[in-house]
């Protein structure tokens, strides 16, 4: 499950500037997820985006809900952090949105139990890594104890 | 190096254009109806797009892929004859052709054998990357052309009937894999809120095997109806079927599951006048 | 937004069913209160039944799910039955994917649908624009 290029999620401002690649708009954009209401925000700029990119209504809901699972997980189990969105594009011209979750956390110690459905350690069910994973095209995630939580995630168009 | 390449696509595009369009007809690697002033199209454009590529001091093997126009180019072309269906080989020959004409009128401006030589090092190291992207980016467009068959085919293989007053049908031909239940579960959820539907009758005549995989995305869609607040039946069971799940120890037990459509129908009818308000879905799973 | 408000949807009553709605602007305070709001309803009026539409919910996360799964035991604990009413299809396609199941809680097709379960009854034959229910 690699990621076509790299992800770049060095720096963890709250905002970073946009990456220009010759890519079309929407530009990449970064949003932090500090309170509750950033979970809101980040939901409603991750719809706009899937229905930028051209997703039909369940794979906007989708990834909607993918997003805040992962969101939530950063703001309950890391802390806070951020979540960017960018734009990946395939040589064919297929489109795909692509969300970056970044925290600061604890990390996940056992990365193989969180992805097992009924994991949890705080609200929620323990569907939010696993389930995301289900929902999306492609998951990635890199973490450790102490080393914070990344969790990237793409899901491509179906034209 | 650059200066001589670049000044040889300035004063002789036309020549190299003519050369280039002719070297793929001669080779015949186009088995397709493009035709030649399509050919001389996508010259003229990639040769134009050589130009500013060759002058923006990139490294020559990344002039190819960090050039916009040129990028473009190679890639337009090659999704071209990838939906024309020409054979991968072909498109990165036909774009691997140019280095030939390129060198044809490199050849007009110098004898010197050294320069000729070192000229044809050079646009191997510019090109190959084009014949490559070509390649790469043919396999991506056949991929996408299959995937968006498929997608057609599934939207066209899984029509929702509606058999009865509020009872729905979705007849399942060949087998139940994860793209396929997403655009079942679609279909079939977007009717039963069109219909109002209060049952919808899974048919499993036309599914070859059913493995634990199969069994599963039916459970996926039979929940899914479920939440909606309608119910499901399952028939089409056949006593193959039957005791594959049996052996596979897959639990099917909280789905109601009937041997014929017309079984199910019944029973679909039974459960919408049966035990009446209280006689609901009780355990919601 | 302050989440002390309660999340906007009144608690209608009809009889000994009552009957609300869940936002799509849901965030967890505002989630938080309703059930609060909605177990104190149940409690103090006696329901019998508890209708929640939830139509204008764009997604269900795991959050909501639980909110809702949680809401059912309480309400049944109370001794009132809960019926969520209205999920669009593409909200419960993502759930099953999603691997939630909503154990224990009662779904129907749109309010009327819930409300029947409940007890209530539409007026004669249903057609397309059938209303009114009566008290049984």
């Amino acid at each position: 499950m690699a990621l076509p290029g790299e992800s770049t999620l060095a720096s963890h401002g709250p905002k970073r500037p946009a990456r220009a690649e010759g890519r079309r708009p929407p530009a990449p954009a970064a949003y932090p997820v500090r309170t509750e209401e950033d979970l809101l925000t980040v939901r409603h700029a991750v719809r706009a985006a899937t229905v930028a990119v051209g997703f039909g209504l369940v794979d906007q809901t989708r990834v909607v809900t993918a997003a805040s699972e992962l969101a939530r997980n950063a703001y309950v189990h890391g802390g806070g952090g951020t979540v960017s969105l960018d734009y990946p594009r395939e040589p064919s011209g297929r489109r795909g949105l692509r969300l970056t979750v970044t925290d600061e956390g604890p990390g996940i110690a056992d990365l193989e139990a969180a992805l097992t459905d009924g994991f949890t350690t705080g609200a929620g069910l323990g569907h939010g890594l696993g389930g995301a994973r289900r929902l999306m095209d492609e998951f990635t995630v890199r973490t450790g104890p102490g080393e914070g939580t990344v969790v990237v995630v793409t899901r491509w168009a179906v034209r | 190096m650059r200066e001589r390449l670049t000044r040889a696509l300035q004063e002789r595009d036309e020549e190299i254009a003519d050369r280039w369009v002719e070297l793929q007809m001669e080779q015949a690697l186009l088995d397709t109806d493009i035709g030649e002033a399509e050919l001389r199209e996508e010259a003229d454009a990639l040769i134009e797009a050589l130009v500013p590529g060759l002058q923006s001091g990139v490294p020559v093997d990344r002039v190819v892929t960090s050039t916009p126009g040129l990028h473009e180019a190679v890639v337009g072309l090659s999704m071209r004859r990838a939906r024309a269906g020409a054979t991968p080989t072909a498109t990165s020959l036909a774009v691997l052709a140019i280095k030939e004409a390129l060198l044809k009128a490199v050849q007009r401006d110098t004898r010197d054998a050294e320069e000729l030589f070192a000229s044809a090092v050079f646009m191997n190291r510019l090109l190959d990357v084009a014949g490559a992207l070509s390649f790469e980016t043919y396999v991506e467009g056949r991929e996408e052309i299959i995937r968006r068959q498929s997608q057609q085919l599934m939207e066209q293989s899984t029509p929702v009937v509606r058999l009865w007053r509020q009872v729905l049908a979705v007849p399942l031909i060949g087998t139940l894999d994860t793209a396929r239940t997403q655009v079942v579960m679609e279909n079939l959820l977007q009717a039963i809120q069109d219909h109002e539907a209060l049952v919808a009758i899974i048919d499993i005549t036309g599914v070859p095997t059913v493995d634990t995989a199969v069994a599963q995305h039916l459970m996926q869609t039979v929940n899914a109806v479920r939440l909606m607040g309608a119910d499901c039946v399952i028939s089409g069971v056949r006593p193959s079927i039957a005791q594959t799940i049996a052996q596979l120890g897959i639990d099917l037990s909280t789905i109601l599951t009937r041997a014929t459509l017309a079984d199910a129908l019944a029973a679909a009818i039974k459960l919408m006048d049966g035990p009446g308000p209280d006689g609901d879905e009780g355990d919601g799973r | 937004m302050n989440g002390l408000r309660s999340p906007g949807v009144p608690i209608l009553r009809l009889g000994d069913v009552l009957v609300t709605g869940l936002l799509n602007e849901l965030d967890d305070r505002a989630a938080i209160a309703f059930t609060e709001e909605l177990t104190e309803r149940i409690s103090a009026e006696g329901a019998r039944g508890v209708l929640i539409d939830i139509s204008r919910l764009e997604i269900i996360d795991s959050f909501v799910a639980r909110t809702l799964m949680e809401l059912t035991t309480v309400a049944r604990l109370l001794g009132a039955r809960v019926i969520v009413a209205g999920m669009r299809p593409p909200v419960a396609i993502t759930l099953v994917e999603l691997g939630i199941e909503l154990v224990g809680v009662e779904t129907a097709l749109n309010p009327e649908q819930g409300l029947a379960a409940l007890g209530w009854r539409q007026a004669p034959q249903p057609l397309e624009g059938a209303r009114r229910g009566t008290s049984r």
